[in-house]
This record gives C-alpha cells, sequence and structure tokens, in this order.
C-alpha cells in the first residue's frame, strides 16, 4: 500500500531532530513517499510505526554502494519508464580487465576513457577485474594494482570460485568491491560477504536470483546485485525487464535489488550497441570488454541522456559567457540558455580558440528552433536580453552586431530594427563556428 | 523460488502498414516493407508478439551530397550524382527501403520543377526495386506543388510520402489519396499534436491505418532523448487502446548525425575520442538502436556502414 508524504509524517515522532540526514521529519517522509529513503534510516521510529507501515516503508529497489572514494551507487529506481519520474542513480559503465593484463596499462586507458559534455563529466567509472589467471594471488597484486592507479574506483571483483575471490577481497574490502562469483554465490562466498560487509552477486535465472538472494539476505548480507550471467541482448533484456517490474510493480522483495550484465559479443561494435541497449533498459552496471574511447562514448552519452530528469530541462543560467578573454572587438554570438545549444556553441568557440561572447538568452531551457516557435526566441526577446545583459558597454562602435543561429535568419531584419544595429547570420549549426570565426567574421568586420 | 508474473496485456496494436506494391498489387516494387504489428513494449518476447523487425531506409538525395559530412560522403562519392546507381547502391547495401529527398526543389537550391522531381521519382523506381519513402522540402509552397506530380509519378507503387504537417496536409493527404500512397505525419515531439495531426488527416479522408507518423529525429546526445520519450509516451497510450497513436513511428536520422561532434570531429582535432571511421557510423546506428528501444519503427539512415550495423545489432535483440 503506497502511503502518501502526509501519511508517513504522521507516523514519525515529528521532532526534526536531523540524525535520518533529512534537517526535517516532513523532508524525510516526503523521501520515503517518493521511496528515495526508507524507513528506518530514522532511528526514532517505533515498531509500531514501522508495523502500520510495512512494505511502503522501504524503496522498492534497494540502493547498493560499490566503492568508498567516488561511490557508485544504483538502484533505488521506481519506475520504467523516465517520464512516470525519472530513472535516479546512473549506471556504472565498466572496463573489463584480466589479471594477466598489464594491468598498469589498462588502467592508464581506463583513465583516459574521461570526457566533459555539456558541462558534465561523462567517464567509465567502475572497472571489473576478472581472474583468468586461475591463481587468487595473482588475482590479488593486480586488484591491488588497479585499486592504486585508479585512485579506488569502484571494482567488481570476478572469479569462479569464492576462493580465488578471498585473497582480492581481503586486500580490498576498504575500498568496497563488488563480489561475483561466477554461477554463485556459494555458502563460503556468502559467508565471506557476510563477515566482511561487501556487497555480492547473485547469478542465475530469475528463480536461483531469487532464491539466492533470500538466502543472502538471511545470512544478513544487505546490498545484492542481480546477473542472468552470460545471455544475449534478447535474454538480457528479458531478465532486466522482469528484475525492474518485479520489485517496482510488486514489491517483490527477493528481485528488488539492481543488476549487473555483462555484454557478450566480441565485435565491438555490437559491444558498443548492446552496451545502450542495457543502459536504456534497466542495468545498474554494464560491463564491457573494450578500452577503445571510440566504442565507449555512445553508451556513455546514453547513459546522460536517459538519466536527464525530465521534469526539468537542463539549462544554463541566462548570461553573457566569456570565452577565451574576448576584448571590445571580438564577436558577440547569442543562442538560448537550452544547455545542448549554449554547450555546443561554448565548445565550437572554446575549441577554435576565438575570444567571443556568447549571451544564452533565457528560453526556460528550449532550444533554438523550439523556442522560436514557441515565440521565446524572437527579437523582442533578444533585444531584451540584450539589454539585460549590458553587453553592448563593453563592445565596440562598429562590433555590436549580434551574430544569431543561421535557424533563426529569418529574425534578422527585424530584430536589426528593434536594436539598432546591424545583426549578422551565423552558421546554422553551432559546427559551423570555427570556420565561420575565422574566415567569415573578420571579413564582416573588415 | 516463485517469481512474481509481470507480463503485461493491452488492448491495443500497432498499426501494421506495408509500403510498396508488387507486380501482383498493381506495382513494380520487387518487394515490399510491413511495419509495426506489435502488441506490447519494444522487444519483449516473453509478453508480446512483434511480427515485423524495424525496417531501414537509406536516404538518397536530389541534391546530392552537399553538406553530408566526410564519413559518409566517402561511401557514396561513386555514386551521389546519378540518382540511380545511388539507390541502386543502396539496394545492394542491404536496405529494405529508399528514402528519395526532393532537396533540389528547395528554393535555396537549384529550385528543381515538379515535373523534373516526378522524373526524379521515375528514374529511382526504375532503378530498385525497394519500395520508396519520398520527402519533400519542408517548404511549404515547394512541396504543395511537387508533392502531387510525385505522387502521380509513383501511383500504383504505394509509396510513403512526406511529410504532412499541422499547417501543410490538405494537399499531400489529397494527393495521396488519389494515388494511393501511404502519408507520413510530422508533428514536433508531443503525442499531443501528433493525434491532433491525425484527426485532420482523418477527417480529410486518410484512413488511421494508412498513416506513419514522425515526432521529428534528434540523435543521440542531441535532443534524442525529448523524442525518445515522446515515442514511448506514444506507445504507453496506443497499447492501452489509443487509435490516434497506433501509427508506426519513423524517425530520420542520418541528416541529424552531421550535428553531432562527437560524430563528426576528426581524430587529429579530437584524439581523445578514437578513431573517427569508427565513430561516424557508430554514432548512426547507435541513434537508431536508441529509437527502436522506445519503439520506432522505421529508420531511416545516410551511411551504409551503419545499417550494417544497426541490422545486425537488430537481428541480435530482436524477439
Ligand atoms: S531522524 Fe526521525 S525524528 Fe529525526 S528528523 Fe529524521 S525523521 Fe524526524
Amino acid at each position: 500500500m503506497a502511503l502518501t508524504g502526509l501519511e508517513i509524517y504522521m507516523l514519525l515522532p515529528r521532532t526534526n531532530c536531523g540524525d535520518c540526514g533529512v534537517p526535517t521529519c516532513l523532508a524525510f517522509a516526503m523521501k520515503v513517499a517518493s521511496k528515495q529513503a526508507s524507513f528506518d534510516e530514522c532511528p526514532h521510529v517505533t515498531d509500531e510505526a514501522k508495523e502500520k507501515l510495512g512494505a511502503a516503508g522501504a524503496p522498492p529497489q534497494k540502493l547498493v554502494t560499490i566503492g568508498v572514494e567516488k561511490p557508485l551507487k544504483i538502484g533505488n529506481e521506481t519506475v520504467m519508464f523516465r517520464h512516470d519520474e525519472k530513472f535516479y542513480n546512473p549506471c556504472g559503465i565498466a572496463v573489463l580487465v584480466r589479471d594477466t593484463d598489464d594491468v598498469a596499462r589498462k588502467a592508464q586507458k581506463v583513465k583516459a576513457l574521461s570526457f566533459e559534455r555539456i558541462g558534465q563529466v561523462i567517464e567509465v567509472d567502475t572497472v571489473a577485474l576478472e581472474c583468468a589467471s586461475g591463481d587468487g594471488e595473482t588475482m590479488k597484486a593486480a586488484a591491488t594494482e588497479l585499486n592504486q592507479s585508479l585512485a579506488g574506483m569502484p571494482m567488481v571483483l570476478i572469479a569462479d570460485s569464492s576462493e580465488l575471490l578471498a585473497a582480492s577481497a581481503g586486500a580490498l574490502a576498504a575500498s568496497r568491491p563488488l563480489l561475483w562469483e561466477r554461477g554463485g554465490p556459494s555458502d563460503a562466498l556468502i559467508e565471506l560477504a557476510a563477515s566482511s560487509g561487501l556487497p555480492l552477486v547473485v547469478e542465475g535465472d530469475l528463480e536461483k536470483c531469487a532464491a539466492d538472494a533470500q538466502k543472502a539476505k538471511d545470512a544478513g548480507i544487505e546490498e545484492l546485485v542481480l546477473c542472468p550471467g552470460d545471455v544475449g541482448p534478447k535474454e538480457g533484456l528479458q531478465f532486466l525487464t522482469i528484475t525492474r517490474r518485479a520489485a517496482t510493480q510488486k514489491s517483490y522483495r527477493p528481485l528488488g535489488y539492481p543488476s549487473l550484465i555483462r555484454v557478450t559479443s566480441e565485435d565491438p561494435v555490437a559491444q558498443s550497441l548492446q552496451a545502450c541497449h542495457y543502459v536504456y533498459k534497466y542495468a545498474g552496471i554494464v560491463i564491457m570488454d573494450t578500452d577503445q574511447p571510440e566504442y565507449i562514448l555512445a553508451p556513455l552519452v546514453a547513459r546522460q541522456s536517459i538519466y536527464i530528469d525530465p521534469q526539468r530541462p537542463v539549462q544554463v543560467e541566462a548570461k553573457i559567457y566569456e570565452v577565451n578573454e574576448p576584448d571590445e572587438k571580438s564577436p558577440f554570438l547569442i543562442t538560448t540558455n537550452f544547455s545542448l545549444s549554449y554547450y555546443s556553441v561554448f565548445g565550437e568557440v572554446d575549441g577554435s580558440r576565438a575570444p567571443a561572447r556568447i549571451l544564452a538568452v533565457d528560453t526556460q531551457g528550449t532550444s533554438v528552433l523550439t523556442a522560436w516557435a514557441a515565440d521565446a526566441f524572437g527579437p523582442e526577446q533578444i533585444k531584451k536580453a540584450i539589454e539585460k545583459s549590458g553587453v553592448f558597454d563593453q563592445l565596440a562602435e562598429g562590433y555590436r552586431r549580434p551574430v544569431i543561429p543561421g535557424l533563426v535568419a529569418v529574425i534578422s531584419g527585424e530584430l536589426s530594427e528593434e536594436i539598432g544595429q546591424e545583426v549578422i547570420v551565423g552558421p546554422q549549426e553551432a559546427s559551423g563556428l570555427p570556420r565561420f570565426l575565422k574566415n567569415e567574421w573578420p571579413k564582416l568586420v573588415g | 523460488m516463485a517469481v512474481p508474473d509481470v507480463k503485461e496485456n493491452f488492448s491495443g496494436t500497432i498499426n501494421e502498414v506495408t509500403i510498396g506494391a508488387t507486380s501482383e498489387e498493381g506495382g513494380t516494387r520487387t518487394s515490399t516493407v510491413t511495419i509495426g504489428g506489435e502488441t506490447g513494449y519494444p522487444m519483449l518476447g516473453f509478453e508480446a508478439e512483434y511480427p515485423h523487425p524495424p525496417a531501414f531506409a537509406l536516404e538518397i538525395s536530389t541534391a546530392g551530397v552537399e553538406g553530408w559530412h566526410d564519413e559518409c560522403r566517402k561511401h557514396l562519392a561513386d555514386v551521389a550524382g546519378d540518382l540511380g546507381a545511388w539507390a541502386a547502391k543502396c539496394e545492394e547495401w542491404g536496405a529494405d527501403m529508399i528514402c528519395l529527398c526532393l532537396d533540389a526543389a528547395h528554393p535555396d537550391n537549384e529550385g528543381r520543377s515538379p515535373q523534373q522531381c516526378a522524373d526524379d521519382v521515375k528514374r529511382v523506381l526504375e532503378a530498385t526495386g525497394l519500395p520508396l519513402l519520398v520527402w519533400g522540402t519542408d517548404v511549404d509552397e515547394v512541396d504543395n506543388n511537387v508533392l502531387p506530380k510525385c505522387t502521380q509519378a509513383a501511383a500504383g507503387e504505394n509509396c510513403l510520402f512526406g511529410t504532412a504537417k499541422e499547417d501543410n496536409y490538405r494537399t499531400i493527404a489529397a494527393s495521396c489519396l488519389a494515388d494511393n500512397h501511404k502519408v507520413l505525419a510530422e508533428a514536433p515531439s508531443d503525442i499531443n499534436l501528433s493525434k491532433q495531426l491525425h484527426i485532420l488527416l482523418r477527417d480529410v479522408g486518410v484512413d488511421l491505418a494508412d498513416m506513419v507518423m514522425h515526432p521529428t529525429t534528434g540523435a543521440l546526445g542531441f535532443g534524442m532523448v525529448y523524442i525518445y520519450t515522446t515515442i514511448e509516451r506514444g506507445r504507453i497510450a496506443a497499447l492501452s487502446g489509443d487509435r490516434l497513436l497506433q501509427q508506426p513511428v519513423l524517425v530520420n536520422i542520418g541528416k541529424e548525425i552531421g550535428r553531432v561532434k562527437e560524430a563528426v570531429s576528426p581524430a587529429q582535432a579530437d584524439p581523445q575520442w578514437g578513431s573517427h571511421e569508427v565513430r561516424a557510423p557508430l554514432w548512426e546506428s547507435a541513434s537508431a538502436i536508441s529509437y527502436v528501444e522506445s519503439g520506432a519503427e522505421l529508420l531511416v539512415l545516410r551511411n551504409p556502414e551503419a545499417l550494417r550495423q544497426a541490422k545486425t545489432a537488430i537481428e541480435s535483440m530482436w524477439p
């Protein structure tokens, strides 16, 4: 039974002591209602209240934390479609390393898989180490080295038996790795995870995962990750969909955990496309067997996209941005405050090393064409934004000529009348800016 | 351990739409394409029916490949000047359909006349046995002059013609009705706008079953996710029985790829992103896969390598 925030609030002590990590009981109740916090995170609730709340008091899918320094938090998802709320915790994208690889070199490669895009860092944030040597000590040495050179990047330790995992798990316990015994977990590994407090993978079909999850939970392990084993993209999607539905729609606890999936294809293109498939459809961690950026970039952008909050357009502050130290004779470009529009322009200007000013007009985070069609990026709005920014005071006579996106070339005449200055029509796409700034702009200003 | 049954059953089905007509059906196509027919969310073989995998069209343009990005152009150098050869090549590359864009009719280009455009359509129909999607210029007056000639030139071939928009649908609807073609209905990323347009088209006589919808398109990382969500919303309504949203979905990806820096920036400029030769087609195929995840059934691409990649991936995923 789902309770409203207010109903949950009534069950709390209402002392606003803050011990739950949220300043007030009401705020905490709202978090529980939206399934973002568990009722037991308030240390002061009575048993009676707990009983009343029952299953509604805990998120349907457990939050699992891997790593310590820059932890990967997965799970706690509540919906099947992002527009129903949003997807909360971006999945981990992991690169597979074998303990027989040149680990130092691999670590360098993994480190390089970090990029900046529309003002955010998108990167491989997890590493998976597989025991291919068949020797626990070799794996431990590799795990230790990887952990050091990747500064504690969250790690999945993979081996065929708990004996092989034991040494690495012990050595890295403080870094909170995720333990994955292939086909497991065996009783021995459950014991190991329980005593060391480490998260654990349960692998197999749905029934086995549910049974093993129950068993591990009974042994005191709270944080589990479900895995269907080495399956193709059809079975993979099926597993990820059913586990997510069982948790979020049926509150079925034994499958109330995030999932991990390893891309099985050997062809790197297929790897990349299958990784995207799993990023969209419900994976908690996707393990890829490639360290080449050209194959990893698409899944990283897919993840960045699907975890955007659909209720809140991603926007930048509407103001003047100065790039590469512009002076009074530098070009003055206009775009919207939709972050994708702004960062496309910014990226091109920055990349071309040309000094310029960019005015991000407040279109409430909509793109150039959408905003124009909605009358939010017309001559009047742009004029107002220019006036408000005071940018003309920073520009010399003859340089107060805004460059507008080529897509809205039709407004140039009217805008020119409004502001009493010549308006320059820029390229249709941001990608045309480097050439424009280099070749056309100098000609235009003589 | 018994796991709860989470299967979902729906009352609605996505319309099946066939494009192309063989000689038995009064046309000259050697193959036809049928899309749609799904009874559930994308690719869930354990609970629904998926009678037709997504279809892929390769785009060819009457204006050639001017402005197309280099990694795509390099495949087309030999054929881009000859529509017929280009279309035949697309068939060889494994396209299910040809998307003929009448860009040359655009006033910014040469302003090709309606008769010339109709001849272009004929030439392509002669050069390939694949079904045809004909895409206008997005300039209303031009489309209204050009498209009727083209639907006539392709009469009997059961093509898909686009695009019909809220403020310009009458002429194209009438021409498609007269010459028995399917209509591509375009509304910008909003299911209510799509519904409205479908009602308008229905009111002038186009059967709801003869429409394909285009919610507009953005590349992966370039607005894709907004449209992804629009398609998902539409799909949920369609499967729940909303007949105004049961039309299969087309996305036009090829031309969006040129906007994405990650896809077009050469390796010298952005070495951190790795091989450009890999990135360019992969961005296109990854965008295609993204849309299939949300429900799209007909995908228009430009790069033959992206076509190969996307088709291979779909084979491994489609139930
Ligand atoms: S710990 Fe409990 S009592 Fe204290 S503020 Fe949080 S919810 Fe209220």
